[in-house]
């Protein structure tokens, strides 16, 4: 164990969240500032100007301004993770294989960003990992109407940044992986990550 | 006074707050600033988005300080440095600038922060310097969104950072002036 840490620095929690929650409506701006620069803003799925919500209306599949924004926050995430992985993990030996890497994943890092562990973990053993979060702490405190699929789509972006996260502490660790991230009926959510096949 | 509201903030810290790990918060501003750098390319615009992001925040985050501060109306412009200095930062940063440079007209004061979790370990390319990237520009954004919800119309900006090689990190408040009683969106 390492010996004399310097105390650990903390924050509000709701620091985090504020600034979590705008970022989602930062990066939805920058798509909007974008389309209008190259005259392109007349896409139905920004939402309309004066509409004051400042988001698309729907969240669907294929939607490219939506996907834009995906990709943003997902790369936001993945940068956090990349980093974040070298702080938690300083004093840890290496992983034995990518479950030991899953592992740590359900137990350390969420309790370092979720104060909590992972509820449940499912596996084929052949790559596929389905972590489910029963009660997931960012949506917890966000208000919300249970299962209406209206709820479910708006809370959809806030789980590409976690995503982000996970992908890049694993790849951070030398695993490449797809991350994508479910919620039917919050406040559960569930992560699957993809681990590719090596050589 | 000051010393009222540095038992408050320091209060509130340890009692009603849940905290996590400055990391996570440090590194997620630090990813948001590198991508709206990569969005926008001018620094003068990211300046921009980040005090905006922070306006938004700002509006919301007033109500969190209020119900668990519990505080009234402030006095003076005066009084409301040390309230934002002493129970506001020290609720959600858990750090307190100090008020310094009172204007003596009591509509300016300067807040020196001697820490701040948002730039811990960070380190600005050659270009943001010679550009004049304002890291830490989220804060002005939250002074400005926040005291306008309480009817006090501000300008904030960084005057020095420490980031930038400065010798401190100095905010600057200026009061425009108090706004009445806010009358139904259409108005103007």
């Amino acid at each position: 164990m390492a010996s004399n840490q310097a105390p650990v620095k903390l924050v509000n929690e709701s620091a985090v969240e504020f600034l979590t929650t705008e970022m989602v409506e930062a990066m939805i701006r920058t798509i909007k500032d974008d389309a209008i620069r190259l005259g392109t803003d007349k896409d139905p799925s920004l939402g309309s100007p004066n509409d004051g919500t400042g988001g698309p209306k729907d969240y669907s599949e294929g939607d490219e301004a939506m996907e834009a924004v995906y990709y943003k926050l997902e790369m936001i995430g993945f940068r956090v993770g990349e980093r974040l992985i070298e702080k938690i993990s300083k004093d840890r030996m290496r992983f034995s294989d990518n479950l030991d890497v899953v592992k740590f994943v359900c137990k350390e890092v969420w309790m370092f960003l979720f104060k909590k562990q992972v509820d449940n973990l499912k596996t084929n053993h052949r790559g596929v990992y389905v972590l489910q979060d029963n009660s997931f702490r960012w949506f917890t405190r966000m208000a919300h109407d249970q299962s209406s699929a209206e709820s479910v789509k708006k809370v959809t972006p806030y789980l590409w940044f976690p995503c982000g996260i996970l992908r890049g502490i694993l790849s951070n660790l030398g695993i490449a992986s797809v991350v994508v991230a479910e919620t039917s009926s919050l406040p559960a959510c569930t992560f699957q990550i993809k681990i590719a096949k090596t050589a | 006074m000051t010393k009222q509201y540095k038992t408050l903030g320091d209060d509130i810290w340890k009692n009603k707050v849940e905290k996590i790990n400055a990391e996570l918060f440090t590194l997620t501003y630090g990813s948001i600033v590198a991508q709206l750098v990569k969005d926008y390319e001018d620094f003068t615009e990211v300046n921009k988005q980040l005090e905006k992001m922070g306006y938004n925040i700002g509006t919301r985050l007033i109500e969190d300080f209020l119900a668990r501060s519990g505080v009234g109306r402030c006095q003076d412009f005066r009084e409301t440095a040390e309230m934002v200095s002493k129970v506001g930062f020290k609720m959600f940063l858990n750090i307190t600038p100090a008020v310094t440079n009172i204007s003596a007209d009591g509509r300016e004061f300067s807040l020196v922060l001697d820490e701040n979790p948002l730039a811990e370990c960070v380190e600005l390319p050659d270009q943001a310097l010679v550009d004049e990237l304002w890291y830490s520009n989220i804060l002005c954004g939250v002074l400005r969104g926040s005291l306008e919800m309480v009817q006090m119309q501000v300008d904030a900006f960084f005057v020095t950072d420490t980031l930038r090689g400065d010798d401190m990190t100095e905010i600057r408040v200026k009061l425009i002036r108090y706004l009445e009683e806010e009358v139904p969106a259409g108005e103007d």
